[in-house]
C-alpha cells in the first residue's frame, strides 16, 4: 500500500495555532514581575543600590581620607568643605561614614553568606542521607542552637581578640549556620521525594551530584530570602558589639563604631550621631522591606 | 507529655553542658597566664597558680571546674579581687531582671494590643500607621533610639530622668527602649496570627450564632492567636537580655548587663566566662519553660 494513503500530511497552517501567542516567561522573569508589584520592595532595592554605590565611590568624591586629623576643623558642623562635618578628632565624616559602610556591609554580607553556605551543605547532607546521619546532625544542631548566639559571639571574639573584620566574620559564621542548616534540611526532605531526584538516582548520579545539582539549587529561592533578612541582623549585631567595645578597632571606622563614638557627644554635636544612625536604620529598613518583597516573589507557596 | 518533657529537659541540660565545656576550653586556648609578670619571682607566681588551681593538668582542672559549676560555685573575679562571681550576680542581677521583666511585660501587652488593632483595621489607616511603627521598631536598634529619646525626654523636655535606677520614672525610658524590638516583632506576629484565624470555620460558626464582634475577637480570635505568640517569648527573652547590655550602658543602670560589658572591656576573663555560663543557663531554662508551656497549650507539638 502506498504510504501516502496511510498517513495524511498535516496542513502547515494548522501548526501555527500551536504556537505560543504570549511571550514565554522564565522563572526569573516571573519573580521580577511579582517583585515589581510591591512598590516598597522595589524602592528599597533602588535605595540599596544607591547606598552601595555611595559606599564604593563616596570616599573618592572629596579629597579627605578616613584617618587624617585636621586640628583646625574639630567638630565642625556639615559645610561645603566637610559635607557631613568632622568628628571629635577632626576627621572628615563623609569619608568615614562611607568607609565605615564598606566595613559594616562587608561584614554583614560575608557573615551571612558563609553561614548560609555551610548551613546549606550540612542541611543537604542531613536531609539527603537521613537515618543516623540525620539524627546525629539534627541533635547536634538542637544543642548548638540552644546556646544564645550573642553570648557565644562575645565569647568567641574575646578569645580570638577583637578589632578585626575577620574575627567578627569567623564568630558570626560559627554561630550562624545552624538555622539555615535546619531550613535547608526541611526543604531537601520535601524535594528528595520528587520524581526528578529518583530519575537522577536511577541514572546513577552520585549523592554529591544529587545534593549539589538537584537538591540545593531548588532551595535557593527561600535561602535568598533568608539571606536578605539576615543581613540587617548582622548589621545590628556589628553595631551592638561595637557599642559594648568589641567591634572594629580604630582608626578603621564601621557604622557601629561611628554610632558608639558619637553617642557620647550626642548632646553637643547631634549631627555626628544622627548621620551614621540614619544610614544604618535606612539600610536595615530597606533590607527588611526588600526581603519581604522577595519572599512573596520567590516562595511559590505564598503565591496566590 | 512525660516523654516530651524528658526529651526537652535532656536537650537543655546537654546544651548547658556543651556551653560550659566550650567556654572552658576556649579560655584555655588564650595564650599566657593571668599571673605572668617579670617583676614577680617565679616562686610566688607558682604559688599564685597553685592557689587558683591552675598548676594541675587541664583535664583535671576541667573536672574541678565542672564540679564547681554543678554545685553553683562560679569562681572569682580578677578585677574585684576576692569577690565571688555568685555574689556579683546576687548583687546586680535583680536590677537587670526587674528591668527585663518590665520591658517584656510591656512589650507583650503593647505588641498584642497593636497586633489586634492592626488586624481589625486591615488595610485601613490604623493598620498602615501601626505597621509603619512596627517596621521602624525593627530598623531602629536600641543604640540609636536610646540616646535619641534620652535626649528628647530627658534633656529637651525634662520630663523623665536621663539616667539612674530606683524610681518608677527612671524605669520608663529604659524599659521602652529595651522592649521596642519585641513590640515591633510582636505586633507583626500578632497581626498575622489574628488574620489567619479570621478565615477559620469556627469564626463563621460564631458569626452565624450571632456573637457580637467584640466577643468573637476576644473569645475566639485572641485565644487562638495567643498560642503561636508563646513561641515568640523565647526569642523575646533573649532580645531583652542581650539588649540590657546596651540599655544599661546608655542609661547608667547598675545591672548585671553593665557589669558584663565592663568585664568584656577590661578583659576580666573569669568573670566573662562565669557570666557567659550564667546568661546561657538562664536563657536555656527560659526557653525550656516556654517549650514545655507550649506543649501543654498545644497538644499537636508534643505528639510530633
Amino acid at each position: 500500500m502506498d504510504r501516502n494513503q496511510l498517513y495524511e500530511s498535516l496542513n502547515p497552517d494548522l501548526l501555527q495555532t500551536e504556537e505560543m501567542v504570549r511571550p514565554q516567561t522564565t522563572y526569573l522573569k516571573d519573580v521580577w514581575r511579582t517583585f515589581k508589584k510591591r512598590k516598597t520592595a522595589l524602592v528599597s532595592a533602588i535605595i540599596l543600590v544607591l547606598l552601595v554605590l555611595l559606599v564604593l565611590f563616596g570616599p573618592m568624591m572629596n579629597p579627605y581620607n578616613y584617618y587624617s586629623n585636621d586640628y583646625t576643623a574639630i567638630n565642625s558642623a556639615p559645610s561645603a568643605q566637610h559635607w557631613f562635618g568632622t568628628d571629635t578628632l577632626g576627621r572628615d565624616l563623609w569619608t568615614r561614614v562611607w568607609v565605615g559602610g564598606r566595613v559594616s556591609l562587608l561584614i554583614a554580607i560575608l557573615a551571612t553568606l558563609f553561614p548560609f553556605a555551610i548551613g546549606m551543605v550540612m542541611g543537604g547532607i542531613s536531609g539527603y542521607f537521613g537515618g543516623k546521619v540525620d539524627m546525629i546532625m539534627m541533635r547536634t544542631i538542637d544543642i548548638l542552637m540552644g546556646i544564645p548566639t550573642m553570648i557565644y559571639n562575645i565569647l568567641l571574639i574575646v578569645v580570638m581578640g577583637s578589632g578585626n573584620i575577620s574575627t567578627l566574620i569567623i564568630a558570626f559564621t560559627l554561630t550562624g549556620w545552624m538555622g539555615s542548616a535546619r531550613s535547608a534540611r526541611g526543604m531537601v526532605l520535601q524535594i528528595k521525594a520528587r520524581e526528578f531526584v529518583m530519575a537522577s538516582e536511577t541514572l546513577g548520579a552520585s549523592p554529591v551530584r544529587i545534593i549539589f545539582r538537584h537538591l540545593l539549587p531548588n532551595t535557593m529561592g527561600i535561602m535568598v530570602v533568608g539571606i536578605t533578612l539576615t543581613i540587617p541582623m548582622i548589621i545590628f549585631a556589628e553595631a551592638f558589639l561595637s557599642f559594648i567595645g568589641l567591634g572594629i578597632a580604630p582608626p578603621n571606622p564601621s557604622w557601629g563604631q561611628l554610632i558608639s563614638n558619637a553617642a557620647d557627644v550626642f548632646k553637643n554635636y547631634p549631627y555626628q550621631f544622627i548621620i551614621p544612625c540614619s544610614f544604618v536604620s535606612l539600610t536595615m529598613l530597606c533590607f527588611n522591606l526588600m526581603g519581604d518583597g522577595l519572599r512573596d516573589a520567590l516562595d511559590p507557596k505564598l503565591r496566590a | 507529655m512525660l516523654r516530651y518533657t524528658l526529651k526537652r529537659i535532656g536537650i537543655a541540660l546537654l546544651t548547658i553542658f556543651v556551653l560550659a565545656t566550650i567556654t572552658f576550653f576556649l579560655l584555655k586556648l588564650l595564650p599566657g597566664d593571668p599571673f605572668l609578670n617579670i617583676k614577680v619571682p617565679a616562686a610566688i607566681q607558682e604559688k599564685q597558680m597553685a592557689y587558683y588551681g591552675l598548676d594541675k593538668p587541664v583535664i583535671q582542672q576541667y573536672f574541678i571546674y565542672m564540679k564547681n559549676i554543678a554545685t553553683g560555685n562560679l569562681g572569682t573575679s580578677l578585677k574585684y579581687i576576692g569577690r565571688n562571681v555568685t555574689d556579683i550576680i546576687a548583687d546586680f542581677f535583680p536590677v537587670s531582671a526587674t528591668l527585663g521583666l518590665i520591658a517584656l511585660l510591656f512589650a507583650e501587652l503593647i505588641g498584642i494590643l497593636f497586633g489586634i488593632l492592626s488586624a481589625q483595621y486591615k488595610n485601613r489607616w490604623p493598620d498602615y500607621v501601626l505597621m509603619f511603627f512596627a517596621i521602624l521598631g525593627i530598623a531602629l536598634p536600641s543604640m540609636v533610639i536610646g540616646p535619641l529619646i534620652r535626649y528628647f525626654f530627658g534633656v529637651q523636655l525634662r520630663v523623665l530622668p536621663v539616667s539612674g535606677w530606683g524610681s518608677v520614672e527612671q524605669m520608663i525610658m529604659p524599659a521602652f527602649v529595651l522592649g521596642l524590638a519585641t513590640i515591633a516583632s510582636n505586633t507583626r506576629l500578632m497581626r498575622a496570627c489574628m488574620l489567619a484565624t479570621t478565615t477559620q470555620d469556627y469564626i463563621k460558626t460564631a458569626q452565624a450564632k450571632g456573637l457580637k464582634p467584640v466577643q468573637i475577637v476576644v473569645r475566639h480570635e485572641l485565644k487562638n492567636s495567643l498560642v503561636p505568640m508563646l513561641a515568640g517569648i523565647g526569642p523575646a527573652i533573649a532580645s531583652v537580655m542581650m539588649g540590657s547590655f546596651v540599655v544599661e550602658k546608655i542609661f547608667v543602670i547598675p545591672g548585671l548587663g553593665k557589669h558584663f560589658v565592663s568585664a568584656v572591656t577590661t578583659l576580666d576573663y573569669p568573670l566573662i566566662m562565669s557570666l557567659t555560663i550564667f546568661y546561657g543557663t538562664i536563657l536555656v531554662t527560659m526557653n525550656l519553660l516556654v517549650d514545655l508551656l507550649y506543649g501543654v497549650v498545644d497538644p499537636r507539638i508534643r505528639l510530633e
